[in-house]
């Protein structure tokens, strides 16, 4: 599992996170959700030591990642994947490339048992046969599920997912989302995704985290957040007509 | 204070950049994909380069020549002005066009659109495995470059003076052979791997640093040759002061 204590991060005088405390479960989806400009991303990349904390810790397991010094964090980092909003795809290497690369710099495989563990990657993500095709000519959809393949070709013990379905249509982005819980369950990692998207949460959020203004406003599972009773969260999740109407339909019955 | 702030953190650049590779085959494989693309990639540019400015430097030498000025000067002056200048200076400020924008902009792009944050977070030393392998090919490749131009202008010079009748063959290549010092070839090797460095570390330093969009990643690569070309130009200051007087 991954714990947050007190972490708080700051961009000169604007303080963007407030000594934010979350737990993120094992073997469970974790959601971290709130509107644009709320801390996620910041939050996310505070975890993954990607900006420092100006202060609390983050635990993996019981390494404080934040008191390590970075040659100690390299090893923690091998056991993390992460999905980029953007893909982030190496744009001179092929599909199959991008996929081997984690385990060409650090597995002891040879070339063949590489080649073998990220096949079986792209095949789980159903992306056989765009192996030698480069980043730029396939669709966002693809480059998200090549990027998925990538992020847990390492069998990650923590596999973190910035925005996976923005900009996928909504039958990639049920494919995406199914795709992120079936590999959080078969591989028992603590996956951490950061999403706008209510259909996601509602579909396969175990726990949710809901952040305001760099704080956490509420927290709890998505049995829950149809009803949580906290007025943020609320115009949160029913900013939609569609949601609204679900909310009609709910008090109705 | 800018100028301090951007020295204080080109060295702690260099300083990640020079660590040892975290995997040996994965950094010989891309220094010889740095060594094609800096090296075999430019050949085209430094031949066609040196051949024209060999062959302009006797023309130009040729006319002045006259009276009580011997013939040979002609050789003497395409060989001092090649291998002193021209190939080992004006030809890695060249390349600093062509080399050191790309560089700025391979990273700056990858540094924009989260390449450089992936690398980082799979634990990889992104400062190393991206630039190490960049600064090993031009310091290898460079030297080599800089030989072909150094010949190349010197024979397009005998070319176009026995062309076009402004020298004998005989006067130029006894202009080539007076005076020759093996140590203006060492001088402008060095001078040359100073060079090389420099541009592959400033260039990939403001890649690295490169923050925002397309049109930061188009700053980055123009700064980067604009900062090449005059820390270049003070380094064959102060390398010449240091080597020839």
């Amino acid at each position: 599992m991954i714990r947050v204590q007190g972490v708080g991060k700051s961009f000169g005088e604007k303080k963007v996170l407030h000594g934010i405390d979350a737990a993120f479960d094992a073997g469970a989806v974790n959601f971290i959700i709130g509107r644009s400009g709320s801390g996620k991303s910041v939050l996310t990349k505070c975890m993954v030591g990607l900006l420092e904390v100006d202060g609390g810790t983050v635990h993996f397991g019981s390494d404080d990642f934040t008191a390590m010094r970075f040659k100690e964090r390299e090893v923690v980092r091998r056991r993390i994947g992460m999905l980029f909003q953007g893909g982030a795809l190496f744009d001179s290497m092929t599909v199959l490339e991008n996929v081997e690369f984690p385990l060409r710099m650090f597995s002891e495989m040879g070339a063949d048992e590489r080649m073998e563990r990220a096949m079986e990657c792209l095949r789980r993500v159903e992306l056989e046969g765009a192996e030698h095709r480069f980043p730029a000519e396939i669709s966002g959809g693809m480059q998200k599920r090549v990027a998925l393949a990538r992020a847990i070709v390492g069998r990650p013990k923590y596999l973190f997912c910035d925005e996976p379905n923005s900009g996928l249509d909504p039958q990639t982005a049920i494919v995406i989302d199914n795709l992120i819980r079936d590999l959080t369950q078969e591989y028992g990692t603590t996956t951490v995704v950061i999403s706008h998207d209510m259909n996601s949460v509602i579909e396969i959020g175990d726990n949710i985290h809901f952040l305001h203004n760099g704080r956490v406003a509420w927290c709890g599972d998505r049995s829950e957040i149809l009803n949580s009773g906290v007025e943020v969260l609320d115009s949160f999740v029913y900013a939609s007509d569609l949601m609204r109407d679900i909310r009609s339909k709910l008090q109705g019955k | 204070m800018g100028l301090l702030f951007h020295i204080g953190r080109y060295f702690a650049f260099m300083g990640s950049a020079l660590r040892r590779p975290q995997r040996a085959r994965v950094f010989f494989q891309s220094t010889l994909v740095e060594l094609e693309a800096i090296g075999v990639q430019s050949v085209g540019i430094v031949a066609l380069l040196s051949l024209f400015m060999g062959a302009v430097i006797a023309i130009q030498t040729a006319h002045q020549v006259s009276g009580w000025i011997p013939a040979y000067t002609v050789g003497f002056t395409v060989r001092q002005t090649m291998i002193l200048e021209f190939a080992p200076t004006i030809i890695p400020v060249i390349l600093s066009g062509k080399v050191g924008s790309n560089i700025a902009s391979q990273i700056g792009t990858m540094q924009v659109t989260e390449q450089i944050d992936a690398l980082e977070v799979m634990g990889v030393r992104s400062i190393s495995y991206l630039v190490l392998p960049k600064l090993f090919a031009a310091l290898l490749i460079f030297p080599f470059l800089v030989v072909i131009s150094m010949v190349l202008g010197i024979g397009a010079g005998a070319w176009v003076c026995n062309t076009a009748d402004l020298s004998s063959f005989a006067d130029y290549k006894y202009g080539i052979q007076m005076d020759f010092s093996a140590f203006d070839v060492t001088y402008a090797l060095i001078k040359t791997c100073v060079f090389s460095l420099i541009i592959t570390s400033v260039s990939a330093y403001h890649g690295f640093y490169t923050a925002g969009g397309a049109r930061e990643v188009g700053r980055s690569s123009t700064k980067a040759v604009v900062y090449s070309v005059v820390i270049v130009m003070v380094a064959n200051l102060v390398i010449t002061q240091l080597l020839l007087t």
